[in-house]
């Protein structure tokens, strides 16, 4: 067998479901979980005389993403009829957007493992309304449920730029960050606002030549972990086949296979006997939109500093580890909410520890965001530099923080209340040593004496000043005074 | 006489309308398909390469609606035409493939 | 009572001379003796009028403020959606279909007050200049029982031409309105496209339909047009007031306008019957003896209207009609193997052979191949016919032409024969490409006593205007008052 070198090529296509309250063409809520065709009007359920009408917040949520996506935004665009009969899509037609979407060519940065970010290539992101629900139930027919029918759908195609598995999870996780970000989409997976179809193929180098596999593209994605394997798992089984068949890619060869979540495997699906022909045309029921400057500045307004821009300035800005700042910048309420801080005064690494490592674990106890917590931006930012400045210890500011997120009270009543505050004051302490070490002799003997006891010896001391002083004695401060006094 | 559109084009044409014609049917409208498409090919008389569609009739852009939740009309107003349900749901004879276009 | 005119009855009621009820019950009194053979109607709705007649009354006797249509019996074709009795477009596959919800100028209506009777016959999905096409029902032309009412809102012209009704709202998408109005020798508007909500109205071609009135007269026409005019925000396409207000169209209906200058079409007009060439140009004496002069103009893109609407208004359809597929409402088949076969068969079953050719032209001309050839062609010649009309109406106020080339054929006449039948649309089609407004009103009769339209079209929101030259032309001769000789004795 030949030497070969391959590499696997991937794009894919994404949609995301637009959080506005009601549906792209009618006033019906959009909602998940709700009683079967309970969420529906003449409009969604694709009745005689009907039309459907434009909701200008799904527009300019759709505007943002593509800002945020880097693209052009072209000031006119338009609506398009895409053809096909399904029983989940009652018209027969889904109003979406053929060739003048309202957002083409742009890019977004993904983050490597490496630490390093690659950029994806971005074709397109349109506008579009999502169909119901098919259920198979047992037995020898299908459920149909409209709820979902109508709800506005951001279609976004990237470039075939992803080379990996990691690649295309990266991609899928930014871009699930950044929509939340913008506050235009949950994108939460297992409601359905994501959904994924990786369209993957391989490059071959060999001897004698070059040979692209056709390519496949893959449904019925619902996790990350789905997404990355599929890709790494099609990439192993074009790559068998290519060996045993020498199959290349030619026009119409393309193939849609089903991922199964269980075997974890790609399944052919029953091949279809000719390519959809959707017959797209001009949406006579809608007029186009026609943007102006203004306009498109006020959307851009909107617009918040992504995600992984944000993290970015985080490492280099206030010397945070990439972890952390990944951590931070998850959500944008907590992102928000570490900003606000630090602009209250709060030095970055220190609110960063009392946020990740006390906030964030209470609200994931609570099953809440911060901004739910009864804490301000400017009372953690005041409990930050009281550790800082000494006032209280590292320790002790869990507690406080704890404390604040039951109580409305600020950190400095509660740090006294609970008898936290650290007293750092070095005549006081003095007296305090002095005593210590006047009751305890044989301790201070162990110590001076030096040898094995020497160490043990310390830390009672220490301990004996932490117990007179309720353990609000400065332990640095403490150990100083000790170390000086027996030197 | 020269066919303008032939009876695989037409059966082709019959299925993506999902319509399911006889013989007699498909042979009727391809003669009467293709007079047709042949009348209509009268408008490559007219030379219109500097020509804009004209879609919209109408000089009216931005047409919107706000954000806001109407009631919906209900389950049972929802079902009352279906021809078949099974509980809350419309009811169809089970679909086995993927036929999304989506 | 019968021959009171809408407006008239309008009066009589609301001054308290004549019931809403005694209107009604002598509607319905004639439906009995000639819907029989007359056939306007897929359904009739006695009882429900009824109480609505009452209520009316009994408001007006309270001396409570009613609507300006109130009491008046009116119809509408049954491509318009009601909350009451079925919304069929006159097809098998909408048989039994009840709309949840009623088309807004069934609201309008509702809220003049105006007491609606029954739903119009016409073509199945407005497709047909007949009413042949009808699924459900057989309607003849009033004038001649052997001949057909035109299409497709041939329910809504027999029924007000027999006087089964005082007014009635048809569709014109190809000269729906018109057509039938000038075969049945009544009044018939296309207004505007959105300057009527098209919310609720079963759409063929979405970018060509509009609903528009059918009277005895055009004040008639005026009084509904008032009524159903104006902004929807459930339709986009309706036309938003600011940019185009909506007039009170009676109030200066009847002052003539000064210097009318009206524009003709010789070379194209020459394709209708003598007769009909004939009626027009004693129609112009009288216009031209009113004060107006008559200009020649060249509109060289009109031999093309029928073909650029047949490929433009079937795209539409063939779409519009893909939802009626026995899923969610409508016929199903009984006994389906498979889903595929509920979309193939109810679809088969149900639609008749005038819809299923014209789905079919429709989706061939979008279908990947062909968009550009047909359909993309079909837009650019779209905006050819319109520049014509607009360097027309450069040069004068409106233009007149025949409304179409014959008047009422024979039932059975062009049946087999689709692409005749599509041939004699050649006059109200381009209006339709346009955008523009027309009106067919009665102007003359032919020798074998059958009715001549006359038809008018002005530029884009100026019904105003077009009414009042229509008014012009009613107030100097009497056909408008001519009955079917059947209704007459």
């Amino acid at each position: 067998m030949a030497d070969l070198e391959y590499k696997v090529i991937v794009g894919l296509e994404i949609h995301v479901q637009l959080c506005t309250k009601s549906k792209m063409f009618c006033g019906c809520a959009v909602e998940f979980g709700a009683e079967p065709n309970s969420r529906v009007c003449p409009v969604c359920l694709g009745m005689p005389g009907v039309l459907p009408v434009m909701n200008k917040k799904a527009f300019e949520y759709a505007v943002m993403v593509g800002l945020a996506l880097n693209c052009r935004i072209p000031m006119f665009t338009k609506w398009d009829r895409k053809s096909y009969y399904y029983p989940d899509l009652p018209k027969n037609y889904q109003i979406s957007q053929y060739d003048l979407p309202l957002s083409e060519n742009g890019y977004i940065e993904i983050p490597l493992e490496s630490g390093q970010t690659k950029r994806i290539g971005i074709i397109r992101a349109h506008l579009e309304e999502d169909a119901g629900k098919n259920l198979h139930a047992t037995g020898n027919f299908s459920q149909v449920d409209l709820n979902r029918t109508g709800t506005p759908l951001l279609e976004i195609v990237t470039e075939p730029d992803m080379n990996s598995g990691a690649e295309v999870r990266a991609l899928a996780v930014e871009l699930q960050r950044m929509v939340r970000f913008l506050g235009v989409s949950e994108a939460d997976m297992q409601k359905g606002h994501m959904r994924f179809e990786p369209n993957i193929n391989l490059i071959i180098t060999r001897g004698d030549g070059e040979f692209r596999t056709p390519i496949t593209e893959v449904k019925n994605l619902n996790s990350f972990r789905a997404l990355e394997r599929s890709v790494n798992y099609e990439e192993a089984r074009q790559l068998d086949e290519f060996i045993e068949t020498g199959k290349v890619m030619e026009m119409g060869n393309k193939t849609t296979r089903g991922w199964d979540d269980e075997k974890e495997v790609t399944v052919l699906q029953r091949e279809k006997e000719e390519a959809h022909d959707y017959r797209y045309f001009p949406e006579p029921d809608l007029v186009p939109v026609e943007l102006t400057s203004q306009w498109l500045e006020e959307i851009q307004s909107r617009l918040c500093e992504l995600p992984l821009k944000k993290q970015m300035r985080y490492v280099s800005e206030y010397g945070l580890s990439d972890y952390d700042a990944g951590v931070l910048t998850a959500e944008r309420s907590t992102a928000d909410f570490f900003d606000r801080t630090v602009k209250a005064g709060g030095e970055p690494k220190r609110v960063c520890n009392l946020l990740t490592q006390t906030g964030l674990k209470i609200t994931k106890e609570k099953n809440c965001s911060i901004d739910d917590l009864p804490v301000t931006p400017k009372s953690l930012a005041i409990l930050a530099t009281m550790v800082e400045d000494d006032t209280v210890s590292a320790g002790s500011a869990t507690t406080i923080f704890e404390a604040m997120t039951q109580t409305e009270k600020e950190p400095q009543v509660l740090a006294e209340e609970l008898n936290l505050i650290q007293k750092s004051d070095a005549g006081e302490l003095e007296q305090i040593v002095d005593s210590v070490l006047a009751e305890n002799p044989q301790a201070v003997e162990d110590v001076t004496g030096g040898g094995k006891k020497e160490k043990k010896a310390r830390g009672f001391l220490l301990g004996q000043v932490m117990q007179k002083t309720k353990g609000q004695a400065n332990p640095k401060v403490v150990s100083e005074i000790l170390a000086k006094k027996l030197s | 006489m020269a066919q303008k559109i032939d009876q695989k084009q037409v059966r082709k044409v019959a299925k993506l309308s999902r319509l399911d014609l006889s013989e007699d049917e498909v042979q009727e409208f391809t003669g009467q398909l293709g007079a047709i498409i042949e009348y209509v090919e009268k408008m490559n008389e007219l030379d219109t390469d500097n020509v804009e569609p004209l879609a919209h009739c109408l000089p009216v852009s931005n047409v919107f609606r706000e954000d806001s939740v109407r009631e919906s009309i209900g389950t049972d107003k929802a079902l009352a035409n279906a021809p078949d349900r099974d509980d809350s749901f419309f009811k169809v004879p089970k679909i086995l493939d993927d036929g999304s276009g989506a | 009572m019968e021959e009171l005119t809408a407006l008239e009855l309008k009066d009589e009621i609301s001054a308290g001379k004549i019931s809403s009820r005694e209107a009604t019950r002598a509607v319905f009194e004639r439906i009995k003796k000639f819907e029989p053979t007359i056939g306007a109607f897929i359904s009739t709705h006695e009882e429900r009028a009824l109480e609505s007649a009452a209520d009316i009354d009994r408001r007006i006797a309270a001396g409570e403020l009613v609507g300006p249509l109130a009491g008046v019996p009116v119809a509408v074709k049954d491509n318009m959606c009601t909350t009451f009795g079925a919304t069929t477009c006159a097809s098998k596959i909408l048989e039994n279909f009840h709309a949840p919800y009623n088309a807004t100028v069934v609201e309008k209506l509702l809220a003049a007050d105006a007491v609606i009777i029954g739903k119009a016959n016409m073509d199945e999905f407005a497709m047909g200049s007949s009413t042949e096409n009808s699924g459900l029902k057989k309607t003849v032309n009033p004038w001649d029982i052997s001949r057909v009412p035109g299409g497709s809102s041939g329910g809504a012209t027999a029924a007000v031409a027999a006087g089964l009704c005082f007014a009635a709202l048809g569709s014109d998408t190809g000269g729906s309105i018109r057509q039938p109005a000038s075969f049945c020798g009544v009044v018939g508007l296309k207004p505007t496209y959105g300057r009527v909500s098209r919310y609720g109205l079963v759409a063929y071609g979405s970018s060509l339909d509009q609903i528009g009135p059918v009277t005895r007269t055009v004040a008639d026409t005026a009084l509904l047009l008032n009524v159903i005019a104006g902004h929807d925000p459930a339709d986009s396409t309706s036309v938003d007031e600011t940019k185009a207000p909506v007039s009170d169209y009676l109030q200066n209906l009847d002052t003539p306008i000064d210097k009318l200058k009206i524009a003709i079409v010789p070379q194209f007009n020459a394709g209708a019957d003598e007769q009909i060439q004939k009626a027009l140009t004693e129609a112009l004496g009288i216009y031209e003896k009113l004060g107006a002069q008559i200009i020649e103009v060249e509109m060289p893109h009109l031999d093309y209207a029928i073909a650029a609407y047949y490929i433009i208004a079937t795209a539409e359809a063939s779409s519009n009609l893909a939802r009626y597929d026995g899923v969610h409402y409508g016929h199903r088949t009984e006994n389906p193997r498979d889903y595929i076969e509920v979309y193939t068969k109810s679809r088969a079953e149900a639609f008749g052979q005038e819809v299923k050719r014209r789905i079919m032209l429709g989706t061939y001309a979008l279908s990947s191949g062909y968009y550009d050839a047909y359909y993309l062609k079909a837009l650019k010649v779209r905006n050819l016919i319109r520049g014509d009309f607009i360097s027309a109406f450069e040069k004068c106020d409106c233009v007149m032409m025949p409304v179409a080339p014959t008047t009422a054929f024979k039932i059975g006449e062009k049946v087999n024969d689709p692409l005749q039948m599509y041939l004699s649309d050649i006059y109200t089609i381009s209006v339709n490409l346009a955008g523009i407004p027309g009106i067919s009103i009665p102007c003359g009769m032919d020798d074998k006593g059958l009715p001549i339209g006359l038809q008018i079209m002005a530029p884009a929101f100026a019904e105003e205007k077009l009414l009042r030259v229509a008014r012009m032309y009613e107030a100097q001769t009497q056909w408008h008052t001519k009955k079917p000789p059947m209704i007459d004795k």
